[in-house]
């Protein structure tokens, strides 16, 4: 919850201070729109890893205990 | 540090933050002809930050096999190298695309990419040897002597000799400087030094991913046996 809580604060920062004048990359306000997608991949795949790491905290766990 | 946890958020964490502020910060525009591409330097360049380091932790984990003989070692030392060699094809694959739209080519030969792919080809080696041999303490001595010749060929394919020769497009070889010769504006420092922390932390993580699951494997065995 904490870390969900940073994400979201870390990213609202960052588009806070992002400067949006005179440069065409920035113009109309839709790199925005690329920016959240891209985030929203890779906090995917970062979601997905834990998992595999929660999983494999766990059969470490069960075989740890049998030995 | 393989089974802690709080790394690996710190770095995922730094990753998502050079994503938005290589996005979003507002970059030097006058870098010749490079433009906008400019912020491939947070995504490009890590992948081979994170790939030399890997490797450097797979060689010194091979070395440690030979000194012990500790099957654990060597599933440190091929795991590393097994994920670098996966950051590795990344960077070419990125580094590819940028030249298309920098040089006009999706590929040239030029010393620094001709090294590097040299250099992915040492270690793809690496891992087709590891996979012909089915005695594991042979494999394990016989991929550790390979690794030792292969990590100091890697550095002066893909490092090295790309910077001693004159005619080199790729920045930091030949005669091209380094980005970090260029008079930056610091908002590309701010996001890149993040970027490579962070995937490298990535790629450790991943890296560390298999290693635990072929510790369970090795565990398993020397109950049986």
């Amino acid at each position: 919850m904490k870390i969900k809580l940073f994400l979201l604060l870390s990213f609202i920062s960052t588009l806070a201070c992002a400067q949006t004048q005179e440069n065409p990359f920035y113009a109309n306000g839709k790199i925005y729109v690329v920016v959240t997608v891209i985030s929203m991949i890779f906090t995917g795949i970062i979601l997905y890893l834990i998992t595999i790491d929660r999983r494999l905290r766990k059969t470490e766990r069960e075989l740890n205990e049998k030995h | 540090m393989i089974y802690s946890n709080w790394w690996k958020y710190a770095g995922a964490v730094l990753v998502l933050y050079s994503i938005i502020g290589g996005l979003l910060f507002v970059n030097p525009n006058n870098l010749l002809f490079l433009d906008e591409t400019v912020r491939n330097l947070n995504f490009h360049v890590p992948m081979w930050f994170t790939m030399i380091a890997l490797l450097f932790i797979s060689v010194i984990n091979s070395l440690k096999y030979l000194k012990t003989f500790d099957l654990k070692y060597d599933i440190i030392a091929s795991k590393c190298a097994a994920v670098a060699v996966l950051f590795g094809l990344m960077g070419l694959a990125t580094g590819s695309v940028w030249a298309r739209f920098s040089w006009g080519s999706w590929w040239t030969a030029d010393a620094k990419l001709n090294g590097a792919a040299i250099g992915e080809l040492l270690y793809l080696a690496y891992l087709i040897l590891r996979n012909s041999i089915d005695d594991p303490s042979k494999k394990a001595r016989l991929s550790s002597v390979y690794s030792i010749f292969a990590f100091p060929l890697f550095i002066v394919f893909a490092w090295i000799y790309p910077k001693m020769i004159t005619n080199s497009m790729h920045p930091g070889s030949g005669d091209t400087v380094g980005f970090n010769k260029y008079p930056l504006n610091n908002n590309l420092r701010m996001t890149f030094y993040p970027a490579v922390i962070g995937w490298i932390t990535m790629g450790w993580w991943m890296a560390t991913l298999l290693i635990r699951n072929d510790f369970l494997l090795l565990n398993k065995q020397k109950n049986e046996n």
